[in-house]
């Protein structure tokens, strides 16, 4: 016998893809984004990022040393968390208030509830609605581009999202004068979160996911267009707003980088269809109707704990199970 | 209760072992309620403290004269008596507490920590035993009350006891004394008393079964037997589980 025969338990066919290979992938996407941050913002925006990251990737090797697991910093997670909610923060946020976020994200929204895979709400998220709520002047502190960030008395400005809050009813003419043009809106150069402004970063990152197969289009796409789907209705058919209001804020970040994160997004089509359309019904309830003018992360972490819901009632049907209602009709006939 | 224990020990029970609020998971409104300053809670330990150790005694003393059938609201208005003597003194001495705890302090009555104590101790026990046993809840509420608030003022104020703290005070974080971080606090604090209290081999609180249960004699099923057999091979894994949900939704 030359060839032995090798009998073992499935899975047979095994993909190549690692964790450490993903988040590569996701910390690749999200570099465009940084480097238009630190064009921006100048040092700080990279020294706020760098500090995120480390303090990200200190606590998680020291959580999971406490709480006597195996060691996952090598899987890059704590990385890509570390980045996002660097991305989340306004650049001018003093560097230990981005510690205390990476220590709630690490700490208490990932390891306290077991690591990689088992948070139930996504931790970055969660420690910038914590930041906020706690540092709510830090936080809304939205330097403007190409000023000196370093400095405490910084040149602040209304966020895009703040100024169409106030545009009643859609009628942007009203706030024309205090928004940038829709061009440097792509581009960014606009107040608001380090890694948010600029779009076209943002879509590139997510055009390299897509294409490297890393997130699934559904939920992004599902997200985007029903936020634009509402401001259309909102802005009774002003182009301009819904524009501005898919450019301005975290949507694009959220839909790309966020709401597509695999702990806390539904498994099936049918489920990431139900958590795009609800995280872009509450994003716009929230931008319209809200005292906030941003309803990104809330949507995000909201539509995160109805996940085991959705899952629940999108479980996909076994091959050859039939519908317990006609095999009761079929009883019948 | 089967076994009778020292008096020492029926204090001691209420800090760790039983605390009411981190053990038993009673008094859960006012818990989150008043712990946003050391002052409110302490106040409201107090408070507590006194109506529980007063009901308690009295209870015990008319436990033999007071027909089953209607004992809860006979219960009740035991309890709404001293409540109401300690508001009206709170209300002429302390007028600043009055404001901070407002409808919390009348809301006393309604506390489960009193009933509770009342239902599972002061019931059966006599009148000494019943007070210490008080003291010792109210001892333990005192305590857990302290220690939330504590943390709570000193990382959502910066302050404590009123008193600013030089490098928190700068840039407290708010959302301590807001009601997320107030469950956060507590069960953060829940975890490590129960592991404290696990690590001395106590596994759980013994408050348990249709002995514990206030409605065990109106019971649907009435059938105490059934109920404990059904408990028995549970008890392990998921009594503790149930009884926190019970004793939550109560």
């Amino acid at each position: 016998m030359a060839k032995k025969l090798t009998v073992s338990a499935s899975p047979h066919v095994r993909s190549n893809e690692t964790t450490t290979g993903i988040m590569l992938d996701v910390i690749i996407a999200l570099l465009p984004a940084l480097i238009m941050s630190v064009v921006y913002f100048g040092l700080r925006a990279l020294t706020l990022t760098l500090t995120c990251v480390g303090s990200s990737v200190l606590f998680e090797y020291i959580a999971r040393k406490v709480m006597k697991r195996d060691n996952t910093i090598g899987d890059l997670s704590a990385v890509v968390t570390g980045m996002i909610l660097a991305f989340n923060l306004p650049a001018s946020l003093p560097l230990w208030m981005g510690v205390v976020g990476s220590l709630i994200a690490i700490v208490v929204v990932k390891q306290m509830f077991g690591g990689i895979g088992q948070n139930f709400v996504n931790p970055a998220m969660t420690a910038r609605i914590i930041l906020m709520v706690s540092f709510p002047t830090a936080m809304a502190k939205w330097v403007v581009p190409f000023t000196n960030t370093w400095r405490p008395d910084a040149v602040t400005a209304a966020t895009p999202m703040a100024v169409l809050a106030g545009a009643e009813g859609g009628d942007i003419s009203l706030v024309t004068d205090q928004l940038p043009s829709l061009p440097q809106m792509l581009l960014g150069c606009h107040g608001g979160s380090m890694g948010e402004i600029c779009s076209i970063a943002l879509i590139c990152g997510g055009i390299y996911l897509l294409l490297r197969k890393v997130i699934s289009p559904i939920i992004p796409f599902t997200f985007i267009g029903t936020v634009a789907l509402c401001m259309l209705l909102a802005g009774k058919g002003n182009l301009e707003f819904v524009a501005y209001e898919l450019l301005g804020g975290g949507l694009i970040l959220g839909a790309f980088f966020m709401a597509t994160d695999y702990s806390t997004s539904p498994i099936n089509k049918k489920g990431k269809i139900i958590f795009g359309i609800g995280c872009g019904l509450i994003t716009s309830v929230i931008r319209l109707f809200g005292s906030l003018p941003e309803g990104v992360s809330f949507s995000i972490i909201l539509m995160n704990i109805l996940v085991p819901h959705i899952e629940r009632m999108t479980k996909s049907k076994v091959f050859g199970e039939v519908k317990e209602k006609k095999e009761k009709e079929a009883a019948k006939a | 209760m089967a076994e009778k224990k020292s008096l020492g020990k029926e204090f001691t029970k209420g800090i760790i072992a039983e605390n009411p609020v981190l053990r038993l998971v009673l008094g859960t409104c006012p818990t989150l309620a008043t712990t946003t300053s050391v002052e409110s809670a302490l106040g409201m330990g107090l408070a507590a403290s006194i109506v529980l150790v007063c009901s308690n005694i009295v209870i015990s003393a008319l436990r033999k004269v007071i027909p089953d059938k209607v004992r809860i609201p006979a219960y009740i208005v035991i309890i709404a008596s001293f409540v109401t003597i300690v508001q009206m003194a709170v209300k002429a001495f302390l007028p600043s507490l009055d404001e901070q705890l407002g409808v919390y302090l009348p809301l006393i009555v309604v506390n489960c920590i009193i009933l509770g104590r009342a239902e599972a101790f002061a019931s059966k026990n006599p009148v000494l035993a019943s007070a210490i046993d008080g003291l010792g809840m109210g001892v333990g509420f005192t305590a857990a009350l302290f220690l939330m608030s504590s943390v709570r003022e000193i990382f959502g104020a910066g302050t404590f006891l009123g008193t600013n703290i030089p490098v928190i005070g700068n840039n407290p974080m708010l959302i301590f004394i807001l009601p997320p971080g107030g469950f956060f606090v507590f069960g953060i604090l829940m975890a490590v008393v129960n592991k404290m209290a696990e690590s001395k081999g106590k596994q759980r609180a013994e408050l348990r079964g249709c002995e514990a249960c206030p409605m065990a004699q109106n019971c649907s099923l009435n059938k105490k037997a059934e109920c404990e057999a059904k408990e028995k091979p549970a008890v392990k894994a998921a009594a503790p589980a149930e009884e926190k949900k019970e004793v939550a939704e109560a």
